[in-house]
C-alpha cells in the first residue's frame, strides 16, 4: 500500500512543481496515490495511454542527467505527450542568449509544460514567474529535486507501508545535495524522523532549523535506522575539497556491510545515483538484498507520470 | 545678491543641537540666520513655506555608485545626482569602480565637472586606493585629492593585501583623508551570493559568512591601531563587526562606520520570501535578524556614524537572470528617506534628530566634508521633507536610470519636498 494512513489527498491546483517546500502533506499524498494508479500502465503489454495526447512537453536540461532525463522522457511518452529535448550545448545559449529569452522563445511555440534542470538554484522559479506553461523542477543546483524525493517516498511506502515514525538517515555530501533538501521537506511533512550525517566541512550551517538531527559519525546516523540514504560526493561542485582523500572519507562515512548491522535488521538502502562505488558505498551493500536502488529508478517513471498528469490539468478535464 | 527665507518649519540641526520652530535665512549661498521668527527683508527674497515640514541640513549619502565614466547605461553623474535631489540629498560621495577606474586625477576632474554642469547635488569623488583596483600598488592619492577627491576606497573589492592596507592608512594621512574599506575576505566569501545561514541552507545558494566581513574589520583595526590615520568601514552588516568597531572606538582608535537602509530593514529570509528575486542580491548580503537588530542598536548607541545607501544601479537586463548570475547591488538614493523614516523613526527606534544626524553631520564628520550643518556662515545646503506624507515606491518613476530595488510597491511615510544646494533651489 502506498498511502500514509492519516493524510488525505487534496485537489491539485498548482501550475508548477518547483519544490517540496511548497507542497502540503495532502498534495504529496495525491501525487503518490496518482503514481500508484499510473504504475499499472507499465505492466500492460502496450505501455501507453492517450492521457496527454496533444500536449507538448519540453525537457530543458542545462546539466548532465541520465536517470532523471530518461525517466521524464519515458513518463511523457507513456502518457502520449509530444516531447522536445533541449540541451544547452548547440543552442542559442552558447551564443549568449539569456535563460529568460530562451524560455520565452520556447514558450512562443506553445508548450504545455517545461521540465527544467539547471545548475543555479531558483532557475525554475524564474521561469515559472514568467511563463504560462507549467514548470517542473528536475533539479536546481543544491536547492530542490522534488520528483526525486517523491519517488523516494513512493519507494519507502512500497517497502515499509508508512513514512511516519520511521528513522531515515541521509549520509554524505549534504551541503551540495538538492536531493537531501527535498527529502527533508517531504519526510518531515510526512512525519519521519530525519538524521543527516557527513563531514562537518560538508554540513550546511543551521540545517537543524529544517527539522532534522545532525550526526557527525556514520555510526550515530545508522543506529536503529529504518531507511539509509547514501549520497554521492559532488566533486564537480567542490565536494572533494572538504576532506583530504577518498580513502579517508570512506573510512569515516562509507557504507560497508559490517557497518550496516547498526541499522535495523530490515533497513533498506537507497541512493539517488549516480553512485561512486567504493567512495560512499561498497558494491556489496549497493547490490545486496537490502538495496532498493533500482526500484527507486523504476518508481521514478510512475511518479513523474503522476506529476505530468496533475500539472497538465488532465484530471480536471476528466472531471468536467 | 540672492536670498531665501524658509519659514514655519520644524528646523532640526543636530550639529548645533537645534530642534524647534525656527526660520532660516540664506544669503549669497551661505546660512545667514536662524531665529524663531524672521521677517522677509523685502523684494527679491524667495520664501519657502515649510509649515508642517522638517527643515534640516542637506542630506548626505557617502556611498553611491554614479557609474560614470564607463557604465553610462547604468547611471550617469547627471541621472544619479538628479536621483539624489529627488530623494532629498544635497551631497553624495561616489565610488571609484568606474571604467576607467577612478585612480587618477583626470577621472576626478571629469566627475567634478559633470557634477558642476548639472548642479543637482554636490558630488564628492572617492578615489581608488590601488591602481586599477587591483590591490597591488597605491594609486596617485595626492593628485586625486588635489583635484577634489575626499577619500579613497577600492569599494566593490576589498583590500586583501594587509601590507597595502597598512601603506594606504599611512599614506592617506598626508592628505587628511580617510581610507574606506569594503570589508570582505574573499577567501571566505568565495562564490557566495547570499548570507550564510538558515536561508542559504534552505535555498541551496552558496553562503557568504558574516566572518568574511568580521576578520577583515578585525585585521584593519589592528593595522589602524599601529598606523593611526582615519579608517571607515563601508556598509557594515554584522553584529560582530559592529562590536569590533564599538570596542575600537572605546579605545580611541580612529574608526567610523556606515550602515545601509536595506541592512536595517531586510534580512536573508527575504531571498526566500521573494522566491529568489535578484533584487535581494547585494554585497554585503542581507544578514540575519540578529545582525539587523544589532545594527539598529548601533544606531541607537552612537556606534554607527552614518546611514549610507550604497546606491548601486544596474540595468534591468543584468538583474533579469538566474540568482547566481545577477550582479550585486540595489538602488538607494530614492528610497533611503522614506524607508528610514517609516522603519526607524515612525517605528520609534530612533529619534527624528538622530535620524537626521546619521544623514548629515555624522557622514560629514566621517569623511571630513564641509557640509552637514546649518551653522551661520556655512554653505546653505538644506533639505525640506514631509515626515508624514505617504508614498508608494514606484521604480518606474525613479530619476535614477536603475529600477533595481526590492522596495517597489512598499507604502511608506516620509518624502523629500525640496532641496537647496549652496543657496540655490534645486529643480528636479
Amino acid at each position: 500500500m502506498i498511502s500514509e494512513p492519516n493524510i488525505a489527498p487534496v485537489r491539485w491546483t498548482k501550475k508548477d512543481l518547483l519544490g517540496i517546500s511548497d507542497l502540503s502533506a495532502g498534495e504529496i499524498q495525491l501525487i503518490l496515490d496518482t503514481a500508484l494508479s499510473l504504475q499499472a500502465i507499465e505492466k500492460r503489454p502496450i505501455k501507453k495511454v492517450p492521457t496527454l495526447r496533444g500536449k507538448t512537453v519540453i525537457n530543458l536540461f542545462f546539466e548532465a542527467s541520465t536517470r532523471t532525463r530518461s525517466s521524464f522522457e519515458i513518463a511523457e511518452k507513456r502518457l502520449s505527450a509530444d516531447t522536445l529535448n533541449f540541451s544547452a550545448s548547440g543552442s542559442a545559449l552558447e551564443k549568449g542568449e539569456s535563460l529568460i529569452d530562451t524560455a520565452m522563445n520556447l514558450e512562443a511555440m506553445a508548450p504545455d509544460m517545461i521540465v527544467i534542470r539547471h545548475k543555479h538554484p531558483g532557475s525554475p522559479h524564474l521561469l515559472a514567474r514568467r511563463l504560462k506553461s507549467g514548470v517542473i523542477n528536475a533539479g536546481d543546483g543544491a536547492h530542490e529535486h522534488p520528483t526525486q524525493a517523491l519517488l523516494d517516498a513512493f519507494t519507502i511506502l512500497q517497502k515499509k507501508g508508512r513514512i511516519a515514525g520511521l528513522k531515515v538517515a541521509i549520509v554524505g555530501d549534504i551541503g551540495h545535495s538538492r536531493v537531501v533538501r527535498s527529502n527533508i521537506h517531504l519526510l518531515t511533512k510526512m512525519g519521519a524522523k530525519v538524521v543527516v550525517a557527513g563531514p562537518r566541512t560538508l554540513m550546511p550551517v543551521e540545517i537543524e532549523k529544517m527539522g532534522v538531527e545532525v550526526a557527525y559519525t556514520l555510526e550515530a546516523a545508522l543506529r536503529d535506522a529504518d531507511v539509509v540514504m547514501m549520497l554521492r560526493i559532488q566533486l564537480e561542485r567542490g565536494g572533494g575539497t572538504a576532506f583530504p582523500s577518498v580513502r579517508e572519507y570512506f573510512q569515516m562515512f562509507g557504507l560497508s556491510k559490517p557497518r550496516l548491522s547498526l541499522a535495523k535488521d530490515d533497513a533498506i538502502i537507497m541512493h539517488p545515483g549516480p553512485m561512486n562505488r567504493g567512495v560512499e558505498i561498497s558494491s556489496e551493500v549497493a547490490d545486496g538484498p537490502w538495496s532498493v536502488i533500482l526500484e527507486q529508478v523504476a518508481n521514478g517513471v510512475a511518479v513523474r507520470m503522476a506529476v505530468l498528469y496533475l500539472l497538465s490539468g488532465a484530471h480536471e478535464e476528466a472531471n468536467r | 545678491m540672492s536670498s531665501i527665507l524658509i519659514h514655519g518649519g520644524r528646523l532640526i540641526d543636530p550639529s548645533q543641537g537645534l530642534d524647534g520652530q525656527f526660520d532660516l535665512r540664506i544669503e549669497d549661498g551661505v546660512v545667514a540666520e536662524i531665529a524663531e521668527r524672521i521677517e522677509t527683508s523685502g523684494n527679491g527674497t524667495d520664501t519657502i513655506d515649510a509649515t508642517g515640514l522638517i527643515v534640516c541640513p542637506g542630506l548626505i549619502d557617502i556611498h553611491v555608485h554614479l557609474r560614470e565614466p564607463g557604465f553610462e547605461y547604468k547611471e550617469t553623474v547627471q541621472t544619479g545626482t538628479r536621483a539624489a535631489a529627488a530623494g532629498g540629498f544635497t551631497s553624495v560621495a561616489c565610488m571609484a569602480n568606474t571604467d576607467p577606474v577612478h585612480d587618477n586625477r583626470s577621472v576626478t576632474g571629469h566627475i567634478m565637472s559633470e557634477a558642476a554642469r548639472w548642479g543637482y547635488a554636490r558630488v564628492y569623488p572617492i578615489g581608488a586606493i590601488s591602481k586599477g583596483l587591483l590591490g597591488q600598488e597605491l594609486a596617485e592619492i595626492g593628485e586625486m585629492v588635489g583635484a577634489g577627491a575626499v577619500a579613497v576606497s577600492d569599494d566593490g573589492k576589498p583590500v586583501m593585501n594587509a601590507e597595502l592596507m597598512r601603506r594606504a592608512l599611512l599614506y592617506a594621512q598626508h592628505f587628511g583623508i580617510p581610507v574606506i574599506q569594503h570589508a570582505e575576505d574573499l577567501s571566505l566569501s568565495g562564490k557566495g551570493v547570499m548570507h550564510e545561514g538558515e536561508w542559504s541552507t534552505r535555498l541551496g545558494l552558496e553562503g557568504i559568512p558574516g566572518s568574511a566581513e568580521d576578520v577583515m574589520v578585525a585585521r584593519d583595526l589592528i593595522l589602524l591601531d599601529d598606523t593611526g590615520g582615519r579608517y571607515h568601514v563601508a556598509h557594515l552588516s554584522t553584529a560582530r563587526s559592529l562590536e569590533l568597531v564599538r570596542q575600537a572606538k572605546k579605545k580611541g582608535i580612529p574608526v567610523t562606520c556606515e550602515v545601509t537602509p536595506h541592512h536595517l530593514v531586510l534580512t536573508d529570509e527575504e531571498v526566500a520570501r521573494s522566491s529568489f528575486s535578484t533584487q535581494t542580491k547585494m554585497k554585503p548580503p542581507l544578514r540575519s535578524e540578529a545582525d539587523r537588530l544589532a545594527l539598529i542598536e548601533g544606531l541607537q548607541d552612537g556606534t554607527v556614524d552614518a546611514i549610507a545607501s550604497d546606491h548601486a544601479p544596474h540595468h534591468a537586463d543584468e538583474k533579469d537572470v538566474e540568482y547566481n548570475c545577477a550582479p550585486f547591488g540595489i538602488l538607494g538614493l530614492e528610497t533611503t528617506l522614506p524607508l528610514c523614516m517609516e522603519r526607524l523613526v515612525h517605528a520609534g527606534l530612533i529619534s527624528m534628530s538622530r535620524f537626521i544626524e546619521l544623514l548629515t553631520i555624522g557622514p560629514a564628520r566621517a569623511l571630513n566634508l564641509p557640509v552637514g550643518t546649518l551653522a551661520p556662515g556655512k554653505p546653505a545646503d538644506v533639505t525640506i521633507f514631509d515626515p508624514d506624507r505617504e508614498v508608494t515606491i514606484d521604480p518606474e518613476a525613479f530619476c535614477s536610470k536603475g529600477r533595481n530595488t526590492p522596495f517597489g510597491g512598499w507604502k511608506l511615510r516620509g518624502a523629500a519636498v525640496a532641496t537647496v544646494v549652496g543657496g540655490r533651489r534645486v529643480v528636479v
